[in-house]
């Protein structure tokens, strides 16, 4: 069905080719898996499928590329509508009309198709993907995954063989991306339409891949069954590293799968586990950095929080979790301040535990770059914006609404010039800004300004080898991540809030996120992330907070959160119930040296 | 694809029973064979009207309104507008809009009432002056306008009258606005034009996507600190907001050309050379016309014939540009009875007060010398209600959007089986 034949794609300008020499045969009725680290080729490998590359992106393809029959080289992208769909991570971003039924006619009105036969497509696509009680709603009323859905449903009109995905569930709920890959699956399965589907978290697409093609990076390419696939891909989902780590051939691709294997390697596990699962950098006895009480978030009628109430505490990771729309962001934003509140108070800044623990004495408590102790407690909220991300930073959702300038570098030098105290417009208009945390640390006695390290050395800390010269918008999802935390960090807040960070990570950036934010805990930095993302909080927090409808609806240790309900259960928790292992690395740690491979 | 089992097949129009013909009272033939009687039922099964019948409506009404400044007849037309649009209004955004355009058609007659107060226009003796206002001295140069001076009855009358035909045709317009679809409107344009469609409807897309993606930014820059004024910030905020808007419409036109957008049929570069020398000369005949027509010293026959030339050239222009494009359209309006009824019933009222026959024409303009209640011609009022009919006539309009169907049930959630662990909050 696809072809490429000695395929390799040059970029205008760029050094080496982004493929190269890729031999690639997909039979009819696949559901074929890319796998690859961000900036492997992924999107160019799919662009090649339905012609974007190169007749929309630019750049130069050699070779051939073979779609049900047509030559991309020949046939544009238009013209090869009728045989490859696409459908982009954004689904917003593609949509030409306005309501869901306009949206799922428009391809078929490009392709002329008869409005009779139209109007049968139209009504089978809406039963296929569970729109039918949409079909007059606006686009933009929907939630992510139904807009997902429709946005598929509108490639699929067309009846194409081929249809490609490029992270179609990158952005979505855990719910909201479980309907969307049945979705996708119902279309391999009953209709045998051939799917390429890019997807970072693997953990979901993997059980129904009939194939996977890997690209590690180099410009080639590996294509073949998902096992074997897999244990080469490094670092795969949970359930193949502990596939690896326990020597099952072939990699199990399922947690039922692995489950059945199990049995043996629960039996040579110890209970309880005798490493946590994250070393918490939580102090004993500190007061919290941010104090929020009966936080209250409504916008008109809509009421978003409900009176929720969250103590943050420093060198703590706190998972904040619960479906889309459950309130997460709006209690982030509302406790750092920006944010609207209704009702409610936050108390936010110096540890007061600086009386009982001198400067110095603790470990990790006096390096430079951790948070400002011993200042004076205020709202955020009260505070100008200068003075207020002192107190609490946060990392939005988009980290990219915060980048301006031109370079890396200036980013940074202009982070290290807002960091300092009394710098930015709004310091020195802060009515509260006397006695600030900012103030204090200004006065201790590492030297450097405003207890900040320079921005430059936190980025190379978080994520080494960003160039300086680099524009921060062709910087990858996780590097931008990267850029945006430590310019953030160059304020010294006391808390830091992450707002859904790992949004179209890789496996790498993910872990590498993990390592940064356990440094900055050490740091003394109490810190709040909200995620979907399972696995990744298992392995990066030490307690999981869940929020529903606005309230807070659990509280507790990640360990005993995460392995109570299959919901909010990682892999490795669902393969070794009962026993509490929640990730792969503890389950290597408690098989000692001996058992590992 | 195969249709899933349980498919119901394609809804077919169901014929209500034939006593429904009664209530439209529009048409009603009695030895019409069944077949027919059918047709004219499912005509007035709920959906939307075609929207240029609703346009088509409208503008007949705001050609009768401009021929009176009878207040009867204006008042008649208002209250015609009014019933229409409450009986045939859907619950769309845009369907909500008609008190605007009666707020508008308000502020105009005071305007004008206002402007007549404080310009004083001259009082003639038989005048009934209801107060005076301090005048004004204005310069020698400027005499030629006076502000402030007796008010007279009659020059307050004249304005509100004035203002309320000009209301009115705005409230023609508003209730177009609101009774059909803009958008649907513009998918009536020829081939040809399609592409002008995709864009005012992307273009409406757009507008409030850079209004969040301002608000979104601006928002963010407080979390570095930074103001939301001055030339600095206008930097911060322009520029993420700038790159947003650009990757989006990347993605969009990456998007549009993937599902087939601008496909081009079989079209020879000599049809197309064909069609733009069409379209050119086509424009220029128009422009000539308006320019024989309105301009004073041009003869007649130049303004008509320039401007029947022009527009078959753009007509032939718009056929042979839109065979070109190989589209079809999904759910097309049909035109049945009810859109010819709708249409019909405008029309009436507006030949009827245009031709001015068969009643005194004068009527339709009551003369404010002397002051006297005007009469009311029974020929232009009969034709005026018979406007109102296009509410009967008119299908009803198909239930909301917002309209909750059985799919959207709210989803079970997937609600953690942790209680509140004990002794795991602090």
């Amino acid at each position: 069905m696809i072809r490429f034949d000695r395929v390799s794609v040059t970029y205008d300008g760029a050094a080496s080719p982004v493929l190269r020499d890729v031999n690639l045969d997909i039979d009819e009725g696949e559901l074929c898996l890319v796998i690859g680290h961000t900036g492997s080729g992924k999107s160019t490998l799919l662009g090649a499928v339905n012609g974007l590359v190169p007749h929309f992106t630019g750049g130069t393809l050699a070779g051939r590329v073979t779609v049900g029959g047509r030559d991309t080289a020949r046939f544009r992208p238009r013209e090869l509508a009728d045989v490859a769909g696409g459908v982009g991570q954004d689904p917003q971003a593609g949509f030409v009309t306005d309501t869901v039924e306009e949206e799922l006619a428009y391809t078929m009105e490009q392709l002329a198709v008869d409005p009779a036969a139209m109007r049968t497509r139209l009504e089978e696509t809406l039963d296929l993907f569970g729109l039918a009680g949409l079909r007059q709603r606006a686009l933009s009323a929907l939630s992510g995954g139904q807009q997902q859905r429709v946005a598929i449903g509108a490639a699929l009109t067309a009846h194409p063989r081929v249809l490609v995905l490029d992270e179609p569930t990158s952005a979505l709920d855990p719910a909201s991306a479980e309907d969307v890959l049945a979705a996708i699956t119902r279309l391999v399965h009953d209709l045998g339409v051939t799917v390429m589907l890019a997807e970072h978290r693997l953990e979901r697409v993997l059980p129904y891949a009939d194939r996977a093609v890997y690209l590690p990076g180099d410009g080639t390419v590996t294509a073949g069954d998902p096992a074997t696939v897999l244990a080469r891909a490094q670092p795969g989902p949970p359930v193949a590293e502990l596939g690896r780590l326990a020597g099952w051939e072939p990699l199990p691709l399922s947690v039922r799968d692995a489950r059945r294997r199990a049995p043996a390697l629960r039996a040579r596990l110890p209970d309880p586990p005798p490493v946590v699962h994250h070393v918490s950098r939580n102090r004993p006895g500190a007061s919290p950095a941010v104090d929020a009480r009966g936080i209250v978030v409504r916008y008109g009628s809509l009421v978003a929080v409900r009176g929720a109430s969250l103590a943050l505490y420093p060198g703590e990771v706190t998972a904040l979790m619960g479906r889309n729309g459950s309130g997460k962001s709006s209690l982030l934003w509302a406790i750092q301040g920006t944010g609207q509140r209704a009702a409610g108070t936050v108390q936010a800044g110096g540890t007061q535990a600086g009386g009982a623990r001198p400067e110095g004495a603790q470990p990790e408590g006096a390096q430079p770059g951790g948070p400002a102790t011993g200042g004076a407690r205020a709202d955020p909220a009260a505070l100008a914006p200068a003075a207020a991300r002192r107190l609490v930073g946060l990392v939005p959702q988009t980290p990219a609404d915060l980048l301006y300038l031109d370079t890396v570098d200036a980013e940074l030098s202009q982070a290290d010039k807002d960091g300092r105290p009394g710098a930015g417009a709004g310091g020195a208009a802060g009515g509260a800004a006397d006695g600030t945390p900012g103030d204090a640390a200004g006065a201790r006695a590492d030297g450097a300004p405003g207890g900040s390290r320079p921005s430059r050395e936190i980025l190379d800390e978080i994520a080494p080898g960003i160039r300086p010269d680099a524009h921060p918008r062709d910087l990858s999802a996780g590097q931008q991540l990267a850029l945006v935390l430590a310019i953030q960090l160059t304020a010294a807040p006391a808390a830091i809030l992450l707002d859904e960070p790992t949004r179209g990570l890789d496996y790498q950036a993910k872990a590498g996120l993990t390592a940064a934010l356990d440094r900055l805990a050490g740091r003394g930095h109490a810190i709040a992330v909200a995620t979907h993302d399972v696995e990744f909080a298992a392995r990066s927090c030490d307690r999981v907070v869940v929020m529903a409808e606005g309230e807070i609806i659990t509280d507790g240790p990640a360990a005993a959160v995460l392995t109570a309900s299959p919901t909010f259960a990682p892999q490795v928790a669902k393969i070794l119930a009962p026993l509490p292992y929640l990730t792969v690395p503890q389950i290597a740690a408690a098989l000692g040296p001996v058992a590992a491979r | 694809m195969s249709p899933p089992a349980g498919w119901p097949g394609p809804l077919r129009a169901v014929s209500p029973p034939a006593v429904r013909l009664a209530s439209a009272g529009a048409v009603s033939p009695p030895p019409v064979p069944p077949n027919s009687l059918r047709a004219l039922g499912s005509g007035r099964l709920p959906r939307a009207l075609h929207p240029v019948a609703w346009w088509l409506w409208a503008i007949a009404l705001a050609t009768a309104a401009s021929r009176t400044s009878n207040p009867l007849l204006l008042l008649m037309i208002f209250a015609v507008l009014g019933f229409v649009v409450t009986m045939r209004r859907t619950e769309a955004p845009w369907a909500r809009g008609y008190r605007f355009y009666l707020l508008m058609a308000l502020t105009v007659i005071v305007i004008r009432v206002a402007f007549r107060v404080v310009f004083e226009t001259g009082v003639n003796p038989g005048d009934h002056v209801l107060f005076a206002l301090p005048r004004l001295p204005t310069p020698g140069w400027y005499s030629g306008v006076q502000i402030g001076g007796r008010v007279s009855l009659e020059a307050v009358l004249s304005a509100v009258l004035d203002g309320a035909r000009l209301a009115c045709l705005l409230c023609c317009i508003g209730a177009a606005n609101t009774l059909a679809n803009p958008k649907r409107a513009l998918r009536v344009l020829p081939g040809a034009l399609y592409e002008l469609g995709t864009a005012v409807t992307v273009a409406l897309s757009v507008a409030p996507q850079l209004v969040e993606s301002v608000q979104r930014v601006r928002r963010a820059r407080r979390l570095r600190g930074g103001g939301g004024r001055g030339p600095r910030a206008l930097r911060a905020i322009a520029v993420p907001v700038l790159h947003d808007a650009l990757e989006r419409s990347l993605r969009l036109a990456a998007a549009m050309d993937a599902r087939g957008y601008g496909r081009t049929g079989p079209a020879t570069r000599a049809s197309r050379r064909l069609t733009a020398l069409l379209m050119l000369g086509g424009l220029a005949g128009l422009c000539l016309g308006a320019y024989g027509l309105l301009g004073a010293g041009a003869p007649a026959g130049v303004g008509l014939g320039g401007f029947a030339a022009g527009a078959a050239l753009c007509l032939g222009a718009l056929v042979l540009g839109g065979r070109r494009v190989s589209r079809s359209r999904y759910r097309p309006d049909p035109w049945r009875w009810p859109e010819w009824a709708v249409v019909g019933s405008g029309a009436v009222s507006a030949i009827v007060l245009s031709l001015g026959a068969g009643y005194d024409p004068a009527a339709l303009n009551p003369s404010l010398y002397p002051l006297s209640w005007p009469a009311l011609p029974v020929l232009p009022a009969l034709a005026i209600l018979v406007a109102a009919l296009a509410a009967v006539a008119a299908p009803p309009p198909p239930a909301g959007p917002g309209r909750p169907g059985p799919e959207e049930a709210p989803v079970p959630a997937p609600q953690p089986a942790v209680a509140a662990l004990p002794g795991a909050t602090r």
